[in-house]
């Protein structure tokens, strides 16, 4: 079961994260009354996306032409780092959290310089906006995160996951606290409401899509799939540091096969979260983001002070 | 051979290169290319040297103690003493000087026939061995002539281009703030001079301990201001912004690369070694100025459209962290935590080497750029990679290094920073726990707006279209240039490779400390140089990050190229511009790039906006002949800081012109009255 671990490790964020944006479309569709698109329709779109001819802009150098390669495979290095099904994967070299953090940082540098290549305003301006909800995020990404770790004690986040849930009973609030922190950092980070509109193409709105506005065929299907890994590594990382239900403590194909099922659930569980609140509640003027961002920080540095 | 190169005479033959070099520059200075083949060349030699020197001190771990006394001056020794720290900073100095002496000979052919060439060399070299002469004097009284040499040949070569008004003003201001921390140094030296009898450092370090608390206290007030001059933290750091951008880009970069680090080195040196045992509160106050420094130097460097500037503050926002490293190695030590100092220390060593080097590499890239558009306003640049494509790839890595982004140097010394902190929250109680909270949250902050900001500098310089039609002239640099910024930009992503190994050099650099002395930073390197802290409550590597990045990287290239889809097109065509014509003023300029950052933290900055309209009829205002907006922020330390200072300074100088009566019989009684207080002051 080993080597399975290794390959359902690697590949689980790239295959299962069209899914979830399937579901999240899917359920947010029934909340408009709406029939909506089956939930493997992003997987069809993918498909017909990479068979496009592209259209480039004369303007873009090639930090526009290889900021999709890069982008998704950030995304790759760091879904295959983080612990998903077994934390029994004990992985010492990148599942750091300020690694991950960090990492994921490369993605939106070249994703803000590719947005700017093409002398759009459309692109600068998104670059602009997300530049400033990443650099604001930065704060409580990390404390949210170093809250677990040092209620665990140890800033790997595998071996964060496997120290039993019950380990925590004490910290139980600062895991609350936290878990709160960091859901609007997951809502910030993968520009879901009420940060960003992920549907939209108006300019006012727009974040994520105003960068992405020039890319077509090959790359912008690359940049979806991206983002959409980075939606599923959010989602991965709220369940699996801030509530490690379920995880498979051995590599025993009943284990790993428990954990698998548990993970989904978990995962469904957080697309549906995601999609009722984006159903219930409007985007936020942009100067209000700020606020919210302000305290998912407080709200982990109050569950760093309730530890001990 | 080892036992050559380590030796005294080796150590005077390095400095000699430098005093030859500086010499011969001047003799030459008829000729603009011999000159400036002189002083290259020597300043490449030495340098050269130097790295050699140094790195054999280091790996041999040698000390070199030389002492010479002279009967006429019994206070003044020229004595050297080249430890590990000393050595390390000898290191850091050849390193970023060789290269920027490479860039600098392509650089400098640029002001032949305008300015004198010789007197450059002169200068430059003379300002390298006076850099050495700093980190190596044992001596306080030789320390300052040392550190006066150092600042006179820097604020010549800061006023090179003496044709320009604004650098003339700007040499003013740093000689001034120079000269203030200056005197700062000397109080505190002759404060430990008054109790301990010595001006030696290490007859100082012996006899410590006859000094009373409250003047301990004071001597770090005092250094702390004077070094802390130099080194650039906020609120003296206002001469950086303005020194920077005044200086040839060559030096620019050892200015910021070495020149600010060598306050640090004097903290290092005279916290963590001399002035031992130490109160905790030093180590906090260190710890919240390297804060706030970090942020606001971040802040303001958003705010920024001259690239120059814009560097200078990201050295504030460094010098920052590196104090973080500092100020939390000294609160360890006070709370017996050595362990933990160490790896503090090791953190500040490491991201002093670091910075140097990316920090160098954004200072000569950006050089380069100002050489072809002749101006330091990003505004006026704009799609500069097509022109400067080496140049736009190097100033690229220097942004992700100084962004800590992995796998770049920049990424790993900041991750043994956050590591020192983390542990600090973890350990430590109440009031010393909210501080280390306070200084993660702002290096976590600073990370975040750095990479806004490196966004903002390379989006508004290399990307989209030309906003000037200068742009299209701009030609790639010239072959020494690009090696000298190919070099670094290669060092950066090799330190960050081997960041497993260069960390137990440092180890082996803070263990040199006596008071570090048969302690363990409890890091290791395991396989993969995986490095990992604090008994495996963290780990990294370096490599495995680099390769699963390329790996990834390569299998999406490949993937989407090869197997997806062979047979697809690719066309070239316009950006879509809503049926107008897209030209260089409508894309997005780095002022507007960052003006919601700017606005969020609008309690701060303090942003201002002024619209100035000019009607074609006064009396009834509908049609404009003229709009001008003007944004501006205004300097928080500006206004509650210096011009407090100097009015107070202002009003005391009128109260004690009062004095100053013009009756010569009033004088006579000031001197009466003067020889009293002194002979009872004597009695």
């Amino acid at each position: 079961m080993n080597i399975l671990s290794w390959i359902i490790q690697i590949i689980f964020v790239p295959l299962v994260s069209p899914l979830c944006i399937g579901i999240i479309k899917k359920t947010k569709a029934k909340f408009q009354n709406r029939q909506g698109a089956n939930i493997f329709q992003p997987y069809k779109d993918l498909w017909k996306l990479f068979h496009k001819d592209e259209v480039i802009s004369s303007e873009a150098s090639w930090i526009f032409k290889f900021a999709p390669f890069i982008i998704f495979a950030v995304t790759i290095l760091v879904g295959a780092s983080i612990p998903l099904i077994s934390p029994y994967i004990q992985n010492t070299l990148t599942s750091d959290l300020l690694v991950i953090v960090y990492l994921l940082s490369i993605g939106t540098f070249f994703l803000a310089l590719a947005g700017m290549d093409t002398g759009s305003a459309f692109g600068g301006f998104g670059s602009s906006r997300e530049m400033t909800v990443a650099a604001l995020a930065e704060g409580g990404f990390i404390f949210s995160l170093l809250a677990i770790a040092l209620v665990s004690g140890t800033t790997n986040l595998s071996a964060i996951t496997s120290a039993s849930m019950f380990n925590h009973s004490q910290s139980f609030l600062s895991v609350i606290l936290a878990a709160i922190g960091f859901f609007i950092i997951l809502l910030a980070e993968t520009g879901r409401f009420p940060f960003d509109n992920p549907a939209t193409h108006l300019e006012l709105t727009m974040i994520h899509e105003a960068m992405i506005l020039e890319y077509s065929g090959k790359r912008l299907a690359l940049i979806e799939w991206a983002s959409a890994n980075k939606l599923v590594i959010f989602i991965a990382l709220a369940v699996n540091i801030f509530f490690p239900f379920g995880v498979a403590t051995s590599f025993a194909t009943g284990a790993v096969i428990i954990g698998l099922g548990a993970f989904l659930i978990k995962i469904l569980i957080m697309c549906l979260i995601i999609a009722i609140l984006e159903s219930g509640i409007a985007k936020l003027r942009f100067f209000r983001l700020p606020d919210l961002l302000a305290v998912s920080f407080i709200l982990s540095v109050i569950a760093i002070g309730l530890i001990n | 051979m080892l036992e050559i190169i380590t030796s005294q005479i080796s150590f005077f033959g390095l400095l000699l290169i430098f005093f030859i070099g500086s010499a011969f520059s001047l003799l030459v200075q008829k000729n603009d290319r011999a000159a400036n083949i002189v002083s290259s060349l020597f300043a490449i030699t030495g340098s050269l040297y130097g790295l050699i020197f140094s790195i054999c001190l280091i790996l041999t771990g040698r000390t070199l103690l030389i002492t010479s006394h002279s009967a006429s001056f019994p206070l003044l020794s020229m004595s050297f003493h080249l430890d590990l720290l000393a050595a390390f900073f000898i290191f850091v100095i050849s390193l970023i000087a060789l290269f920027c002496s490479i860039y600098g000979f392509g650089y400098i052919k640029h002001y032949f026939k305008q300015y004198n060439i010789g007197a450059l060399g002169f200068f430059y070299n003379l300002n390298i061995a006076s850099l050495i002469l700093v980190v190596t004097a044992a001596n306080g009284l030789f320390f300052l002539i040392a550190w006066e040499l150092m600042s006179i040949t820097s604020y010549f070569l800061v006023v090179y281009e003496r044709n320009d008004k604004k650098n003339i003003s700007a040499g003013y201001l740093y000689l001034i703030m120079t000269y203030v921390g200056t005197i700062f140094i000397m109080l505190s030296f002759l404060l430990l001079f008054k109790y301990t009898g010595s001006f030696d450092f290490a007859i100082i370090k012996a006899n410590i301990a006859l000094v009373p608390r409250i003047i301990k206290d004071i001597v770090f007030i005092f250094a702390l201001i004077g070094f802390g001059t130099k080194a650039g933290i906020i609120p003296f750091h206002i001469w950086l912004p303005a020194a920077h951008p005044a200086a040839p880009s060559h030096y620019s970069a050892i200015l910021s690369g070495i020149m600010i680090k060598t306050g640090i080195y004097m903290m290092l040196r005279l916290f963590l070694d001399i002035l031992q045992p130490i109160p905790i509160w030093w180590g906090l106050t260190v710890l919240i100025i390297g804060s706030i420094s970090a942020l606001l130097g971040v802040l303001y460097a958003l705010t920024e459209h001259d690239i120059k500037k814009l560097l200078a503050y990201h050295s504030i926002e460094n010098i920052g962290i590196i104090m973080l490293g500092l100020g939390s190695a000294l609160a360890f030590y006070s709370l017996n935590l050595p362990s933990l100092a160490l790896l503090g220390l090791m953190a500040a060593l490491f991201h002093t080497l670091n910075h140097a080097i990316f920090k160098s590499l954004l200072f000569l890239s950006a050089g380069s750029v100002i050489n072809e558009m002749h101006t330091n306003n990003m505004e006026k640049y704009g799609g500069l990679i097509k022109f400067m494509p080496h140049t736009a790839l190097f100033f690229l890595i220097g942004s992700m290094a100084i962004s800590a982004l992995p796998p770049f140097n920049g990424f790993f010394s900041e991750w043994l920073t956050f590591q020192t902190l983390f542990q600090g929250i973890r350990q430590l109680q109440f009031s010393s726990q909210w501080i280390f909270i306070f200084a993660t949250g702002s290096l976590a902050f600073t990370g975040g707006l750095a990479l806004a900001c490196f966004v903002k500098a390379f989006g508004a310089t290399f990307l989209a279209r030309p906003r000037t039609t200068e742009v299209t002239k701009a030609k790639e640099s010239n072959f020494s240039m690009l090696l000298g910024m190919g070099s670094l930009a290669v060092l950066t992503l090799l330190f960050g490779l081997f960041s497993g190994y260069l960390t137990t050099i440092f180890e082996k650099i803070g263990q040199d400390f006596s008071i570090f002395k048969n302690v363990s930073s409890l890091s290791s390197v395991l396989g993969f140089q995986s490095l990992s802290t604090n008994n495996n409550f963290a780990s990294v590597s370096a490599p495995a990050i680099f390769v699963g990045l390329i790996i990834a990287t390569l299998l999406a290239v490949i993937v989407t190229k090869y197997f997806i889809n062979r047979k697809q097109k690719l066309v070239e065509g316009a950006t879509w511009d809503c049926g107008t014509d897209l030209n260089g003023r409508m894309e997005i300029t780095a002022t507007g790039f960052s003006r919601s950052i700017v606005l969020i933290f609008k309690g701060i900055l303090k942003p201002s906006i002024q619209h100035e309209v000019e009607y074609h009829d006064a009396e009834n205002r509908y049609l404009p002949k003229s709009s001008a907006v003007t944004l501006s922020v205004s300097n928080v330390y500006q206004i509650y800081f210096y011009q407090p200072l100097s009015t107070s300074i202002n009003k005391l100088s009128l109260r004690v012109k009062n004095i100053q009566s013009g009756n010569i019989n009033a004088y006579i009684s000031y001197i009466f009255l003067a020889l009293i207080i002194a002979l009872f002051s004597i009695l």
